[in-house]
């Protein structure tokens, strides 16, 4: 480490005068005492009056230059080296499951001398970080990208469903993707779409609680996705969570009809307006839910992984400004899904806007900021008139998996007419025609 | 137990103390609930945590063995006292200001020098007493010194950290904690290894927790303050107590570790004088075959659900298990409180049988297996192999050490002033930033504005107790170390009752009722309040005190009220009394006649006797004085 990193102005210039990198055991005296300590790397966003030493007995703590009289490297620091675990022994005959990491660190191992997170992403790292899944599958790991998942973009959806196909078609029998949880609905979305006859599971999994921590829920996540990749008897694309904050039941949630509803918890992922698919307790998968698509043994399946990305999802709310609908048209926006208010409400002062917007060929859709339930635009004038217009209503279809799909269908489509029947289609179980009693169903 | 004549200088005792003081703060260290403890925990989740990876690609031993235990942690909690900080479900909220300016004002008190900035740490715990897997701890300052009466003892470094959660089960399966008292705010202060008699270390940490108290911002009442202390002696390995809650057991603690110490080096003398070495411990070997038909009830049933019986040869070791240089102290003893840590019940060993049901045949298959011969012993234990292996490995560690003389290891104290082994000691902390909480720099402003509040020492309080409330000594001392000196400051401030009753009643009569029996935690201050505010008003005198508590506390009455009530002991008015008195005199005229004023203490017991706590002494004692003198004077203007 050669780079003081995270230091500038005062701390940085201190530390460059005194010649010590990070890593360094370095002596600090200040007008008040003398501070022995490994020079630690500063964070980013913190000021540049202190300096951070690690002591010996593992405490960082934080010296103002100002109090600094003179520093010195009693001893130029180690390089850490680690030496991984011996490899549990792998089971024969088990199948072959490929995990594909797109950022977010769901396995990792902590430097206690810097504090550094290093990610574990090879084979052997997952299997030395949770050996568990050596029970379950032999793993092939590749990593596809490394980004936080709000910069997660139509390009990487591609990239990832392109990965997922040449890895179904080299005869993997489940592949497991690993993301960062925040935009990890959309991509299970995406690739619903993009690869919507793939013939095994294709199951996403992230963690709530960082992997660096012992309580982190990622291992009995990727644990249970690794599980469902290998031995689930249906065929599609899923998202493999916790159920509740404890650490005994994930639920498989179906890819079009998850969303993360908590900023935190463990079990934000839910499953709405349709129960779950099944549930992962003790090691096995249950309670399946019918007419889910089989798995099957062929290799060759035709993914679709194009997206339009020239579609707006749009929020409606009082004191809306129509004007926005008329600056995406005269922007060359494709598509506009509104998020509308009740059954699927926007304020008439918008329907001269979205009239114009429709005549221009923008394909214009409807679902509801309620999140749950069903839009159903007969039962006022506000709704009959929208749907004379040609606004779409898009049934129980969650905003942002009718975001994804309208960019597919866009994407994948030559007329606005045909993106609107594509639309319509039920694909991937994200139109769901038939309300539960329950909202969310006890288990 | 008194052993006399141990002379702790030549035994090199050296005592390290380690503080933990929860604040008094109103939230907690990062959330905003309130420290609430309750019995009722309406929900309740299940965890498992498991050892992160460090660098060096180990992982703690201790904190594997918990792992691999596999006990899930069921954590139990109250919706007032525990949100979704505390479950691991939510990030830490900002860092409790309150709670970090008590732990500078402490740190400004012992003359610490306070770090410039402050950085929130992970340090990894995974038995489960964290729901996070790890405490936050950030060290506040380094050095200074605590002043007692006869010593300065170096203060090494006082940090601020959360507390951790209840332990309030633990059971094959599972491990219980609840969720309140996790998070509140601990100021732990850690001294420097003194040298010293078991009575002058308790003495250092009486002072210290003075000092805490005199702040006024630290939390009262059981189990807010935690003693660790660190014991060693001349050639041994230090010896962690962890979590004494009284302050009383310290010094008996010290004196039983400081005598289990020198019981193991006198057993280490002797396995020298045998010339055993390491190698002489042998490898374990699987004996099950051997108890396949055994009558002995543990072992059969460990077999019969699939375990296995293991057996190590001890050479050398023969007579040593059960050899007992001091009272309770012996090797076989340690071995079994050691194995119970790995899930089994305990061992057998060469020097106790055949017994509890292992016949001598047994026995010397046995002993031929292992090859023993008269100058060896061996232990035995039984259970699932996993448990059993591991079990066996540490009896096998142990063994060695009883080489060394006294291990590394952590205990935890007993309630009769002894230590138990809990587990072996964990490597070196792992320590890694909490990066979800900011550095937060300590400005001079701020320091300059806590120095104002820095207490007087605890010294001056006391003689400020004596000259303002005119008590002794001994009371002030008392009222100053007992939970209820705040109280007792209001009740002197809000009534007119004599500071001195007050003090006692808080202290002597509480302390006799305790020793009689009583729990007397259950007194809160309200009822207390009320109990003085009854006195001052003059419905209750202060003789019926004990009486009406120790109701309370039998719980046959609710209130102060009800005590009132129920014992008729609203105070007798003035003419009663002297009617009363008048009468008892006259009955006793003949008494007098004989007896004069030596009459006066059997005719004062016979008007207590009637008025039961209804009256108050100090007046009988004048009215009766002044009608024993009308009799004897002849001048009574009787109303016959
Ligand atoms: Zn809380």
């Amino acid at each position: 480490m050669s780079e003081l990193v995270g230091y500038r102005g005062p701390s940085s210039d201190i530390l460059k005068k005194s010649k010590v990198m990070i890593g360094d055991l370095i002596e600090v005296a200040t007008s008040k005492t003398k501070y022995n300590g490994v020079l630690m790397p500063r964070y980013e966003y913190a000021d540049d009056l202190h300096v951070v030493i690690k002591l010996s007995n593992g405490y960082n703590i934080g010296i103002d230059v100002r109090n600094i009289q003179a520093i010195k490297r009693i001893s130029v620091g180690e390089k850490p080296h680690f030496t991984a675990p011996p490899k549990p022994l792998i089971k024969p005959n088990l199948p072959n499951i490929a995990i594909i990491s797109t950022g977010g660190t769901i396995a990792s191992r902590v430097d206690y001398r810097t504090g550094a997170v290093h990610p574990a992403l090879s084979a052997s790292d997952l299997y030395s970080a949770v050996p568990e899944l050596s029970r379950y599958a032999i793993i092939d790991a590749e990593v596809v990208s490394s980004i936080f998942s709000e910069n997660m973009t139509a390009e990487y959806w591609k990239l990832i469903a392109l990965k997922v196909a040449e890895k179904v078609r080299s005869g993997f029998r489940g592949i497991v993707v690993t993301h960062g949880t925040d935009t990890m609905g959309y991509t299970s979305a995406a690739l619903s779409f993009a690869l919507a006859e793939v013939p095994v599971p294709v199951v996403l999994v992230g963690s709530q609680r960082s992997s660096d921590r012992p309580s982190s829920d990622a291992a009995l996540n990727l644990i249970g996705a690794v599980l469902v990749a290998s031995k689930a008897p249906f065929s599609g694309v899923y998202v493999v969570m916790h159920s509740g904050m404890s650490d005994d039941v994930l639920s498989v949630h179906l890819g079009t009809k998850v969303r993360k509803n908590h900023t935190s918890r463990r079990d934000a992922f839910e499953s709405i307006n349709i129960p779950p698919v099944a549930y992962v307790k003790g090691g096995s998968i249950g309670e399946v839910m019918d007419g889910l698509p089989p798995r099957s043994d062929s290799k060759d399946f035709a993914a679709r992984p194009d997206f339009d990305t020239r579609v707006a999802l749009i929020k409606f709310h009082p004191d809306f400004d129509p004007e926005i609908i008329d600056y995406l048209t005269s922007r060359g926006y494709k598509g506009i899904v509104l998020e509308g208010t009740g059954l699927g409400h926007v304020g008439g002062y918008c329907n001269s806007q979205l009239r114009l917007a429709i005549e221009k060929g923008v394909l214009v859709a409807m679902t509801s900021q309620c999140i749950w339930g069903r839009v159903r635009m007969t039962v006022y004038d506000t709704g009959r008139d929208l749907l004379v217009m040609g606004v779409l209503p898009l049934e129980d279809m969650l905003p942002e998996t009718a975001l994804v799909k309208m960019m597919w269908a866009l994407g994948n489509t030559r007329s606005v007419e045909d993106a609107k029947e594509l639309m319509k289609k039920n694909i991937a179980g994200e139109i769901g025609y038939r309300s539960d009693l329950e909202r969310r169903p006890a288990r | 137990m008194v052993i006399e004549g141990i002379d702790y200088k030549e035994l090199g005792l050296k005592v390290g103390l380690e503080i933990h003081q929860q604040l008094a703060t109103k939230k907690k260290l990062f959330c905003p609930c309130e420290k609430f403890q309750s019995d009722t925990f309406e929900l309740s989740f299940e965890r498992r945590l498991r050892p992160t990876q460090s660098e060096l690609g180990q992982v703690d031993p201790a904190a594997m063995f918990e792992f691999k235990k596999g006990k899930m942690i069921r954590y139990g909690a109250n919706r007032d006292s525990s949100c979704l900080v505390e479950a691991d479900e939510e990030p830490p909220h900002d860092l409790n200001m309150e709670a970090v300016e008590s732990a500078l004002i402490v740190a400004l008190a012992l003359n610490s020098n306070i770090v410039d900035e402050l950085h929130t740490m992970r340090k990894i715990v995974i038995d489960g007493s964290n729901t996070t897997g790890f405490q936050r701890t950030i060290i506040v300052a380094l050095g200074g010194s605590l002043k007692t009466h006869h010593r300065e003892v170096e203060v090494q470094t006082i940090c601020l950290e959360e507390d951790a959660a209840r332990l309030t089960g633990d059971s094959k399966d599972f491990r219980e904690y609840y969720l309140d008292r996790l998070c509140v705010p601990l100021v732990e202060i850690a001294l420097a290894p003194v040298e010293g008699s078991p009575q002058e270390v308790q003495e250092i940490a009486l002072s210290l927790g003075r000092l805490l108290r005199a702040t006024k911002r630290v939390a009262r009442g059981l189990g807010t303050i935690r003693q660790d202390i660190n014991v060693s002696t001349k050639g041994g390995a230090v010896v962690e107590v962890k979590g004494i809650q009284k302050l009383d057991m310290i010094s008996k603690i010290v004196e039983f570790e400081a005598l289990r110490q020198k019981g193991l080096m006198e057993i280490k003398e002797e396995l020298e004088e045998r010339f055993v070495k390491p190698e002489d411990i042998g490898q374990p070997i699987d004996v099950t075959d051997i108890f396949e038909d055994t009558e002995c009830k543990i072992i059969r049933q460990a077999i019969k659900e699939g375990g296995i019986v293991l057996a190590v040869r001890l050479k050398g070791f023969s007579g040593l298990l059960v050899y007992e240089p001091y009272p309770e102290i012996r090797l076989g003893k340690e071995m079994a409180e050691m194995v119970r840590f790995y899930g089994l019940g305990g061992i057998y060993h060469s020097d106790e049988l055949p017994r509890y049901g292992i016949t001598i045949d047994e026995v010397e298959s046995l002993k031929r297996r292992l090859e023993i011969s008269k100058e060896d012993g061996f232990v035995l234990l039984a259970g699932p192999k996993d448990r059993a292996e591991d079990g066996i490995v540490a009896i096998v560690e142990r063994s060695k050490d009883a080489l060394q003389g006294v291990p590394y290891e952590t205990r935890g104290p007993t309630p009769d002033g002894k230590t138990r082994y809990i587990r072996p000691r964990p490597g070196p902390a792992r320590m890694y930033p909490e990066t979800d909480i900011p550095p937060i720099a300590i400005t001079k402003e701020l320091l300059s504005r806590l120095e104002k509040e820095v207490p007087k020492p605890w010294e001056e309080q006391i003689e400020y107790y004596m000259s303002k409330y005119g008590l002794s000594k001994k009371l002030a001392l008392q009222v100053y170390d007992s939970e209820y000196s705040d109280l007792f400051g209001a009740v002197v401030s809000k009534t007119k009752i004599q500071p001195s009753v007050v003090a006692a009643t808080l202290t002597e009569t509480l302390i006799s009722l305790s020793r009689a029996g009583f729990d007397i935690d259950f007194l809160d201050e309200s009822t207390l309040t009320d109990l003085f505010l009854s006195l001052d008003k003059g419905r209750i005198s202060k003789e019926a005190i004990p009486q009406i508590l120790e109701l309370f506390l039998e719980g046959k009455i609710g209130s102060i009220e009800d005590a009132i009530k129920r014992l008729g002991i609203v105070t007798i008015s003035e003419e009663e009394l002297l009617q009363l008195i008048r009468r008892i005199v006259e009955e006793s005229k003949d008494l007098i006649r004989e007896r004069g004023e030596r009459a006066f203490s059997i005719i004062m017991g016979k008007v207590m006797k009637i008025t039961r706590g209804r009256a108050d002494g100090a007046k009988v004692g004048t009215l009766l004085k002044n009608e024993i003198e009308n009799v004897m004077k002849g001048e009574h203007d009787s109303s016959e």
